[in-house]
């Protein structure tokens, strides 16, 4: 597997025209927008594109809308984590020669709901028979579940779940492009609205429309191209249950193998880290990931994230856009989690003081999908 | 009765005898007899061997809270008039786990603790369909 490692490059991110509220605008057209904005930032064109990957719609429908007619494609959807799990697919597919130039897009209109397929749950199907008539919230109840677990098998508390909330809205605030920019305290999460305890209205992401892509290509045509390269070093995905009735354990989940695959492919340490882009539907899911992914042992994701040590100038950059629960989430995040990684390795914050992580040279995205049932892990590094 | 109008489960083919145990006010999963563990929800399969090696048991319909969360928000036909209410992850004795609904306790964290004891208590929704939900045992 360490052959893949080195080989390929992120070489041109984007988010789509507009994010947050964009009641205009159908979900493919955020795909398309943000498609088309990452090609010109790599200096490419859509006839460069021969692999097209995403998530949420077909692939057929994306490459009808962009007129891309591919010879590799993947429509790999399996939650928010699907677009991590891309780099993966579209890393190996050029490394190994089946295609040149991968176009991975995203797009949701997430709260205006324009273009969007539904999701109906059939009375038949298993989620129908053993989930539907309890009326757990999806996906917050299912989160807030797991939660309890933690809570009760290593002691976390509430204030340690909102030390991420807080510190996450640190960084949104240093983003002009977060939906939710105005400073909040520990008390504040504690007494916004309670949706599904132990998780309260902070301790859960936002809804909006927003479109992202990203475009990859081998490390020899992206050292022609415009942007800094963004190397991609090490990949893991995986999965261990669909609906939360079957996971198998509330504070474990497919993270810590998909983490150890991928630092072990780039052979990097964690303390060899810059900064870490974790995806964050809930104060939780970053707890358990950070724990899953191997930054502190099994129980201490709480004294972890405490004392606001995610935060701007803290010792873990972490989530640096302001994140699912500040910045954007669209439904399926991890889209972004990879555009930020990216654009912090590239230094595109330099002139933004504390925005930019010092020297950024490496990085983990993380993403988690459905209902901490995939996980996609990919390090990056500026070459 | 009222019009009941919140999801109505739908048996297949696979799942039917569990949907039948518990009309009948039983409760009947199935185990996988190469590894004599339980498992839930029916499959057509043993998932710890892919076996047909399977059978269908009556089981006790005791066990404990394994994981629960409080609903306070959800504006779905039905719950939104129940609000808060509880729903839980409950290990039953025999060992698989169960989502359901734990009624007649105070839903507060005070109250709803993870290992406390619950029972079965059979849910007539409609003249077809009974659901299993769990209150703290006796």
């Amino acid at each position: 597997m360490s052959a893949l490692s080195g080989r390929t490059a992120i070489v041109g991110v984007a988010e789509s025209d507009k994010i947050g509220k964009v009641p205009d605008k159908p979900a493919i057209m955020l795909h398309a927008e943000a498609a088309r904005s990452a090609l010109a930032e790599a200096g490419l064109t859509r006839d460069d594109v021969d692999g097209l990957f995403t998530a949420g719609i077909q692939t057929t429908e994306l490459g009808e809308y962009l007129g891309i007619e591919p010879r590799v494609t993947d429509n790999t959807s399996v939650g928010g984590s699907s677009f991590v799990i891309h780099i993966a697919h579209a890393a190996t597919a050029v490394a190994t020669g089946r295609c040149e130039v991968a176009l991975v897009t995203h797009g949701e209109s997430g709260r205006s709901r324009v273009g969007m397929m539904p999701r109906p749950t059939p009375p038949d199907s298993l989620r129908g028979q053993f989930e539907a008539p309890y009326g757990l919230p999806q996906p917050v109840g299912a989160y807030a579940m797991a939660a309890s677990r933690h809570m009760y098998e290593y002691g976390t508390t509430k204030e340690q779940l909102a030390e991420i909330a807080v510190a996450t809205r640190k960084w949104a605030q240093l983003n002009p492009k977060a939906y939710m920019r105005d400073p909040i305290s520990i008390q504040d999460v504690l007494e916004s609205r309670m949706i599904a305890w132990p998780f309260n209205l902070l301790d859960c992401c936002l809804v909006t429309d927003a479109g992202g892509a990203f475009v990859l290509t081998s490390m020899e045509r992206a050292k022609d191209l415009r942007q800094t390269p963004v190397t991609v070093l090490g990949f893991g995905e995986g999965h261990d249950h669909a609906m939360i009735s079957q996971m198998p354990s509330y504070t474990s989940f497919a993270a810590r193998q998909s983490g150890k695959t991928a630092f072990d492919m780039a052979g990097v340490n964690h303390g060899d880290l810059d900064l870490a882009m974790i995806y964050d539907s809930f104060t939780y899911t970053v707890l358990l990931s950070l724990e899953e992914l191997g930054f502190c042992d099994k129980g201490e994701g709480g004294d972890f994230v405490s004392d606001q040590r995610t935060a701007p100038g803290g010792e873990f950059p972490m989530n640096t856009n302001g994140g699912g629960l500040s910045y954007n989430h669209p439904g399926m995040y991890g889209m972004f989690a990879i555009i930020e990684a990216v654009r912090q390795l590239r230094h595109d914050y330099a002139d933004e003081g504390v925005r930019q992580v010092s020297n950024a040279q490496l990085a983990v995205v993380h993403g988690t999908g459905g209902v901490l049932s995939s996980a996609g892990t990919a390090i990056l590094g500026r070459a | 009765m009222a019009e009941y109008v919140k999801p109505i489960p739908l048996a297949d083919g696979t799942t039917r005898p569990f949907w039948e145990s518990l009309k009948a006010h039983q409760m009947k999963i199935q185990r996988c007899n190469d590894t004599e563990r339980f498992f839930f929800y029916p499959r057509g399969l043993s998932p710890y061997t892919l076996s047909d090696n399977i059978s269908w048991e009556t089981v006790s319909g005791r066990g404990m809270i394994h994981a629960f969360t409080i609903v306070h928000q959800n504006r779905a036909p039905g719950f939104v008039d129940e609000l808060p209410y509880v729903v839980a992850m409950v290990e039953l004795d025999e060992g698989a786990r169960i989502m359901s609904n734990i009624i007649d306790v105070t839903p507060d964290p005070e109250h709803v603790r993870i290992g406390m004891p619950v029972e079965v208590v059979y849910e007539d929704i409609t003249d077809e369909v009974t659901l299993p939900k769990f209150k703290p045992a006796s």
